[in-house]
């Protein structure tokens, strides 16, 4: 039967940790005593949004709004408000005198749109202080795995969730831990974890936020997943570029220690466990897990071939269980909020099995030509226009989308037309592209397509370690070609040429690097050939990037001597008297685009 | 002159360990801020190591110089949003203000000019780093003004 | 601080729960600076300088000034949220370090929104 009215009680963590729980179960066994329970149902929530007066609930469908309240405010409540109908002044929210003179957090699509597991306490906790962590139910999640659950419960936990990969491969976490736990009992030696911080993909920086922001929940889930594993010893291989994500997680780690929530003994129980930091030195290819390793052992950062797993031979030959930082920081809430509420985000059903769908939430960098760029965190299966048009709040100066850029080096750029694909690990792979780690770049109809490949290819021809050939020779034609065509000098066949190299690399390359170093240009071939075609055929940058490709002219009606192009142009190029409109000589022009950038008029024109 | 009992006191606070060579050469590249022939040596030595080893590590990672660097040091961040926010142009506004070639350091020895992939503050695309300072959603033309907030006369000094 | 006992932890939830909330405690509202890379990058350390100094010159003892993690809208930075006592937190977005001072005398001290630089009331919704 239905129920005429709903007790919204807040769940949300800030409230959670202000007795949220015991509310609900006292507002439960007062309404049965009552007998209203078939009229009145109390519905658990996900963060209502004030975590300041919590705990908070709301009353449907009256829409009365309660916070600040105690469970001995209980009787009151039932007895007043849901038995008589009306409702109790005293406990409601009284707001500030005058008229809300900003909107809501809620009002405002970028907030809004977003579902916050990994990044709960963004903004709300000090990172440099556990005791804020521990405030917002940090730790309790690692109680309860060494106190309540066995390690074989805790991975058949992750599993049912559905976790998949965060840094980009989406492999099941829990299947993971389940191998590299296996391996280490079949061989009778101690396994290692180690969490991937060497966010290498240009254009995201998901892992670094949630390390500068709340650290403890990375340290948190590794503590979780080393008592599942069996591990004693854990890694964190970082970044050299993120110096304050580094002294922030050090600081993190010591205040755990003082605690004893890592080192011997952890929470009074026999279980031991720590965590040591190694600094990367900026190589892109340290992300992948066997560079990574070797790495890890003080070596050059050199991949080798994966015909033997990690899992099994990894670190120092020792079973290694590896994952990234964001897949790590949703495992505390896995744990203590259960692998149905997880399985319950996202798409797809995940239930039978982790690979059929996408649970959770995705933290994405959202950059490049959007209004709002920033950090955020949505559900899976989100639409690219929802995050771009919703959250991003659009392109700015009202110019048009071209595509989206996802997954990193390794992933592609999808057009329009894709805009409502949902956004999971399955979908973006079909579409040519993949998930990565996170980073999203929103590029405008003035970005160049072939450039975004060349600079892609570019920036891999860089990376590659230089170990196996297809990789390395296959990049540097790659680039050789694409460069051609962005001078102007590409040749009928350039085409087909890269598209044979891309094939040839996506099978015989040694490691995910080169396989999946072709995808820039593969996605950019399928989506835009006519850019490729254009610059090839007929020497032309549609979008106006390509420097070989454009001129710079000065429109005579629109110049009002302002002279600013003048002074900001380094090799006198342009000439004119103040007042008067000036002109640009093509000879000493060198295609900086000073001129543009300093014109107030629009007067400098590009083409 | 490098100083040879710093290096060995940054081996011994790794334990002299081989696994921690990485670790060993970023401590030194910070402390005398590229690695000179007896870096690698002395290093080399004390860890019981190859040189060829050591020096495998120096040139495998790009945090690490074997020539001399600026006593500024400025990397033009090449992300992906700072690229199609015109990184590229901004690298070669940099490079023609100061003379210099990306990897080169001046002359003079007060800027040297790299790149680097992502610093991680797209929001702030395009960006450049001076030492530690980050200059973000910086334009060609405000170039000139942040040099000189580093060296006032790198005009003179300079060409 | 000795090692935790599960029942510790639960103690220490319990006490640090209060100050998070701003609910026990003398203190009347809470500053938060948003120092993520961003964040700094685009000056969150001067606009927290300003903050301190202003505060120390006005004699204030009951305000709680803390840092943060990013706040997710980078193009925004730097961010503050100013929570008075039994109020919606209040952010604040492309803040100057006068900006900063003039939030904090209108709004802490003041209580009133500096809507100009204020984006929105209200605290993210957590899952």
């Amino acid at each position: 039967m239905a129920f005429r009215s709903h007790v919204l009680v807040c769940a949300g963590t800030g409230c959670v940790s202000c007795g949220s729980f015991d509310l609900g179960a006292a507002l439960e066994r007062e309404i049965a005593s009552r007998g209203l329970a078939d009229e009145i149902q109390v519905v658990r929530t996900g963060c209502q949004g004030f975590c300041a007066e919590g705990p908070v609930l709301v009353v449907q469908p009256d829409e009365v709004f309660y916070c600040g309240l105690k469970t001995s405010d209980v009787a009151t409540l039932v007895e007043e408000h849901l038995l008589k109908g009306r409702p109790v002044r005293k406990l409601m929210y009284t707001p500030p005198s005058a008229p809300a003179p900003v909107p809501k957090l809620s009002q405002i699509p970028f907030f809004a749109k977003q579902k916050l597991v990994v990044l709960r306490n963004r903004g709300l906790v000090d990172p440099e202080r556990i005791d804020d962590y521990i405030a917002r139910d940090g730790y309790e999640a690692l109680a309860k795995a060494v106190t309540e659950l066995t390690p074989e419960e805790i991975i058949r936990e992750i599993k049912l969730s559905g976790l998949r990969g965060r840094g980009g491969g989406g492999f099941p976490t829990g299947v993971k831990w389940a191998t590299c736990r296996q391996a280490a009992l079949h061989r009778g030696v101690e396994p290692v974890i180690v969490c991937n911080a060497d966010e290498g993909d240009p254009g995201a920086f998901m892992d670094r936020s949630i390390i500068e922001s709340d650290p403890h929940a990375v340290i948190e889930g590794m503590a979780i997943g080393a008592r599942a594993i069996g591990a004693r010893q854990g890694f964190v291989y970082i970044r050299h570029e993120y110096p304050i994500a580094r002294e922030r997680l050090a600081k993190a780690l010591d205040q755990a220690r003082d605690y004893g929530l890592l080192g011997r003994g952890i929470l009074g129980t026999k279980f031991d466990f720590d965590i040591s930091v190694v600094q990367g030195a900026g190589a892109f290819v340290c992300g992948e897990s066997t560079a990574l390793m070797a790495s890890l052992e003080g070596k050059a950062g050199e991949p080798r071939a994966k015909y033997i797993h990690t899992v099994e031979y990894g670190y120092k030959n020792l079973p290694t269980n590896l994952n990234n930082v964001e897949t790590w920081a949703n495992v505390p809430l896995i744990i203590s909020r259960g692998a149905a509420w997880f399985a319950s985000m996202g798409s797809g059903d995940v239930s039978e099995n982790p690979w059929n769908g996408s649970s959770g939430t995705k933290v994405f960098s959202l950059v490049g030509k959007v209004n709002n760029t920033g950090l955020i965190e949505v559900p899976m299966g989100i639409t690219l226009r929802e995050i771009i048009f919703g959250i991003g709040g659009g392109i700015p100066r009202g110019r048009a989308f071209k595509a989206v850029q996802t997954g990193g080096p390794s992933g592609g750029c999808l057009p329009a037309t894709h805009l409502d694909m949902p956004v999971d690990f399955d979908s973006l792979t079909a579409a040519g592209s993949m998930m990565g780690s996170g980073g999203m770049i929103v590029m405008d109809d003035q970005t160049c397509m072939v450039d975004v490949a060349r600079y892609f290819i570019a920036f891999l021809t860089e990376e590659s370690c230089g170990k196996c050939i297809p990789c390395r020779e296959g990049l540097r034609c790659s680039l050789d070609v694409l460069t051609r065509i962005t001078e102007g000098k590409g040749e009928e066949g350039d085409i087909a040429l890269l598209e044979e190299m891309g094939a040839v690399m996506q099978d015989a390359c040694l490691c995910a690097l080169g396989s999946s170093a072709p995808n820039p240009v593969m996605s950019t071939l399928r989506y835009f050939r006519d850019e490729y075609e254009a610059h090839v055929r007929e020497r032309r940058c549609p979008a106006g990037v390509c420097k070989a490709l454009i001129t710079y002219t000065i429109d005579q009606a629109l110049c009002d001597g302002c002279h600013a192009c003048v002074t900001a142009c380094s090799t006198g190029a342009i000439t004119g008297q103040v007042k008067y409109p000036h002109q640009l000589n093509q000879s000493l022009c060198i295609k900086c685009g000073a001129c543009l950038d300093a014109c107030k008029r629009n007067a400098v024109l590009r083409a | 002159m490098t100083d040879v009992t710093k290096i060995e006191q940054i081996v011994d606070r790794h334990g002299r360990s081989r696994d921690h060579l990485t670790a060993i050469l970023l401590d030194c590249q910070e402390e005398f801020l590229h690695l000179p022939r007896e870096v690698i040596e002395t290093v080399a030595a004390r860890v019981k190591a190859p040189v060829t080893q050591v020096l495998g590590i120096a040139t495998f990672f790009r945090a690490f110089s074997l020539k001399p660097v600026g006593r500024h040091r400025i990397h033009v961040c090449m992300g992906t949003a700072c690229h199609v926010q015109g990184a590229q142009r901004l690298l070669e506004a940099v490079s023609r203000e100061l003379g210099i070639q990306k990897g080169e350091t001046t002359p003079d020895m007060q800027f040297s000019l790299d790149t680097v992939n992502c610093l991680g503050c797209c929001g702030l695309a395009p960006a450049v780093t001076v030492n530690t300072d980050v200059h973000g959603k910086l334009k060609q033309t405000a170039i000139p003004r942040m040099l000189r907030k580093y060296v006032k006369d790198y005009k003179a000094r300079t060409h | 601080m000795p090692r935790l006992t599960i029942d510790d932890l639960k103690k220490l939830r319990e006490q640090a729960a209060g100050t998070i909330t701003l609910r026990s405690g003398a203190a009347r509202a809470r500053v938060t600076i948003h120092m993520g890379t961003c964040g700094i990058a685009a000056g969150a350390r001067e606009v927290m300088a300003a903050l301190l100094k202003e505060i120390e010159a006005q004699g204030v003892t009951d305000v709680i000034v803390t840092t943060s993690g990013c706040a997710g809208l980078c193009s925004r930075e730097p961010m503050a949220t100013v929570e008075l006592r039994s109020q919606a937190p209040v952010k604040y977005v492309n803040l100057t370090p006068d900006g900063m001072v003039r939030v904090f005398r209108a709004h802490v001290l003041g209580g009133e929104v500096v809507t100009e630089s204020a984006l929105a009331a209200g605290c993210e919704t957590t899952g």
